[in-house]
């Protein structure tokens, strides 16, 4: 996960939006189940865990399973009361933590 | 004279067609004993009521290696009752699992979307937990023309 995820998101919002998030990241989902041309099974590699929070508690999160397509794509909505931070986690396989960080303002 | 017109070929075609594709969804519904099993560690072996949720899927996808999916439960979300778990599911992949989704009072609606991968033409089945013990189910066939499990 080399690059920086992409996240898609209103900067600001009135106060009881409810407003939508779209995330990806770039990964290749490895399933575990393709050969590589000498016949050998290339292991599996994919983000298993997703989340997100909003100023620390929790909003959103997923387990996926290599039935999710490369480079996984997540979309969900959430309702906005106040100001603050989005904090979003995406979880490897092999362990590695990639973050990233959104603000939104109420207008 | 008893010869075919070209109009009466073209209709028995479609007939033809039409008659497959009821015969397909027939077959199609029963679900095999890996995404039953999955999808009754998620409902607790309690059944699910049919309907609320709208899946969002192509009919036919060319390519399984990307198909968008977005899902819709319609209830009511507030700090009491609001939707807490979606599982989908597939019923004609290697395994039957394809992503958990966990929402809060926080999301103010029921919605997701990802893209999924499907081997073969197959159902997506959805079920969706409500935080006071609802669930709820349904269920989208695929016509998928190229897999996206290759090996």
């Amino acid at each position: 996960m080399a690059d920086k995820p992409r996240l898609k998101l209103p900067k600001e919002a009135k106060k009881g939006d409810v407003i939508e998030i779209k995330t990806l990241v770039q990964h290749p989902m490895e399933t575990g189940l393709r050969k590589d041309a000498g016949g050998n099974v290339i292991p599996r590699k994919i983000v298993n865990k997703f989340s997100a929070t909003f100023n620390g508690a929790p909003l959103f999160s997923a387990e996926l399973e290599p039935a999710v397509a490369a480079n996984p794509y997540l979309q969900f909505t959430a309702k906005i009361d106040q100001g603050g931070t989005f904090r979003f986690t995406w979880v490897d396989d092999d362990g590695t933590v990639t973050t990233a960080e959104e603000t939104i303002t109420v207008t | 004279m008893n010869r075919i017109s070209r109009r009466d070929a073209v209709l028995m075609g479609a007939s033809a067609t039409l008659y497959l594709s009821v015969a397909d969804v027939g077959a199609a519904l029963a679900t095999p004993p890996e995404a039953e099993a999955e999808i009754a560690k998620f409902t607790g072996g309690k059944p699910a009521q049919d309907g609320k949720i709208a899946i969002d899927l192509p009919e036919i996808a060319e390519n399984g290696n990307t198909i968008p999916l977005a899902i819709t439960v319609n209830v009511p979300i507030s700090q009491d009752s609001y939707v807490s778990d979606i599982l989908v599911v597939a019923d004609g992949n290697p395994n039957p699992g394809i992503a958990k989704f966990h929402l809060t009072p926080l999301s103010g609606r029921a919605e997701v979307g990802t893209r999924i991968r499907l081997a073969t033409t197959e159902n997506v089945i959805v079920v969706a937990k409500t935080s006071d013990g609802k669930l709820y189910t349904d269920r989208k066939q695929v016509k998928v023309t190229i897999g996206g499990c290759g090996g």
